[in-house]
């Protein structure tokens, strides 16, 4: 099977930015700065139905450099087209300088003061205005040619049972493979369900200095973890034939593929070449706001931050989550799982398990999936309307010296 | 009813060929006949989808081994063809919260 020339052959097509990335998507984002102005960003947001605008934000009116961090990343990434920013006006949040950030990227950018423009009726009426007029704007532009190695896909595991590790996560794998051979980057992520893994992964570490830093990542993992007094471990986990933490990180590892770790990520980071990536996303120190990330689309924010285009979500429980920003595809581990949820599963990895299809069948129907998606077709979770986004407080030191050893000097 | 025709050698997945627990590949029932590296054995108890089974007699203190790698520690007797599940089987690093009729428990010796 060919599929490497499969992506190759398949005409791949973007919005192009001036950062010189291409965007499979041409959103408006409508962003909130602190839950006081959520309701407001919600009225705007929700006077486009069926249009590319998206809703997100931050709850907090404290400041935290990551939030800010994300919040300028996940409005310059290649998928966004244009940003309003919804501010109340007293809160902590650096407005000026994330929304200096977007105008820097080339992006129309506009931000809504609630207490300047007069409250809500009025921030409402001065948003909707705006961001039609984005809408529009942005309805001008053309999809150009994109390239393979132009692509970031993430994947990411969510409502894990006992079948992910053998249908869903090694088919994710088998795509990974191809669309890194293909020159894409990919990012798997989640450090606290590798924990177990850690001395394979050193063994494929590009070199011995990422492998020892795969090792303490890990390590930080299972640290954390522990002091917080709870694994990555759901109860739906144990009720799907998942027993302990270990087995759950060696289902969930099957996902990385087999290619060599070219680097180590921590939110935000943009994969400096194609390859493949792991995402660090348990904080660093003492444990200080919570448990690393509090559900699934709080991890899919932070692959969307590194710049992924599209998240392969795996799921045996069955999720139905989407994301704001980049599509989500979801591949359903479970068949019993697929029959019920089918309205909701792009893709049926349980054919695996029944002895219907392979895993490198599945792989390809995977990569397959990705290059229409990129050119434009509706996965399940944004034909529903799917939006879930999630950012709060965390604490990141930057990336070792050793993390992105093919990083150019 | 228990089937008699389930002795397939399908219903039952193997991950890796050093593993002393199998994979169900479908719902199965207390009673039904499967086949466990050419012995025929009885299950004793129900298993559903994706949840383990005993691929051989296992003592207390053994390590339960899938995919070929340790997943926990059996923390009982558990016959070939029993259920391997958070009954008899606690991990070797961070306890396993589950979400039971009458509340949530912690299971592990490490619960706190």
């Amino acid at each position: 099977m060919t599929t490497i020339a499969t992506l190759a052959d398949v005409a791949l097509t973007g919005f192009p930015r001036a950062d010189g990335r291409k965007g499979i998507r041409n959103v408006v984002v409508v962003a909130y700065l602190v839950e006081c102005a959520h309701h407001v960003a919600r009225l705007i947001a929700g006077a486009f139905p069926g249009q590319p605008v998206h809703l997100i934000g931050f709850p907090g009116c404290y400041p935290n450099e990551y939030a800010d961090t994300i919040m300028r990343r996940v409005l310059t990434h290649p998928n966004v087209g244009a940003a309003l920013l919804v501010s109340l006006g007293c809160e902590s949040f650096d407005k000026n300088g994330v929304a200096k950030a977007v105008a820097d990227s080339g992006r129309p950018v506009h931000t809504v003061t609630i207490q300047d423009v007069g409250g809500t009726r009025a921030g409402v009426k001065g948003g909707v205005e705006w961001v039609q007029w984005a809408v529009e704007d942005l309805a001008r532009q053309e999809r150009v040619p994109m390239r393979p190695d132009e692509l970031v896909v993430a994947t990411i595991c969510g409502g894990s049972d006992s079948t992910s590790g053998i249908t869903a996560n090694p088919a994710v794998g088998a795509a990974f493979d191809r669309l890194i051979a293909a020159g894409s980057a990919c990012i798997f992520e989640e450090t606290g369900e590798l924990v177990g893994c850690e001395f394979h992964m050193k063994r494929r570490a590009v070199t011995p200095e990422l492998g020892d830093e795969i090792v303490r990542t890990v390590e930080k993992a299972s640290r954390y973890y522990t002091i917080m007094g709870h694994g990555s471990f759901a109860p739906g986990n144990a009720d799907g034939g998942l027993t302990t933490l270990e087995e759950k990180s060696l289902g969930a590892y099957a996902k990385s593929g087999a290619s060599p770790i070219s680097g180590i990520l921590k939110p935000g980071d943009l994969p400096p070449t194609g390859g493949l990536y792991l995402l660090d996303v348990v904080p660093d120190g003492e444990p200080r706001f919570g448990f690393p990330n509090i559900a699934d689309n709080a991890e899919i924010v932070e692959l969307i931050a590194c710049g992924a285009h599209v998240t392969l979500f795996t799921t045996g429980r069955g999720s139905v989550v989407g994301s704001a920003i980049s599509p989500v595809i979801k591949v359903c581990a479970n068949p019993a799982t697929y029959e019920r949820l089918a309205d909701d599963m792009d893709v049926n990895a349980g054919r695996i398990l029944t002895g219907h299809a392979g895993i490198e069948d599945v792989g390809t129907e995977i990569v397959d999936l990705i290059a229409r998606v990129a050119n434009g077709a509706c996965t399940k979770s944004e034909d529903l309307g799917h939006q879930e986004f999630i950012l709060t407080y965390k604490q990141f030191e930057p990336i070792g010296p050793g993390c992105l050893p093919l990083k150019a000097a | 009813m228990p089937s008699t025709t389930s002795a397939q050698a399908g219903s039952l997945l193997l991950m890796s060929r050093e593993d002393n627990c199998l994979i169900a590949r479908l719902d199965l029932k207390a009673g039904d006949t499967v086949v466990i590296d050419d012995r025929t054995v009885i299950l004793p108890g129900d298993v559903r989808l994706g949840h383990k089974v005993a691929r051989r007699d296992l003592a207390p203190g053994d390590k339960i081994v899938r995919y070929g790698a340790i997943i926990g520690t059996a923390t009982s007797r558990i016959a070939a063809g029993a259920h391997i599940h958070t009954h008899n089987l606690e991990s070797d690093y961070i306890p396993t919260y589950t979400l039971e009729q009458d509340g949530h428990h912690f299971i592990g010796s490490k619960a706190p």
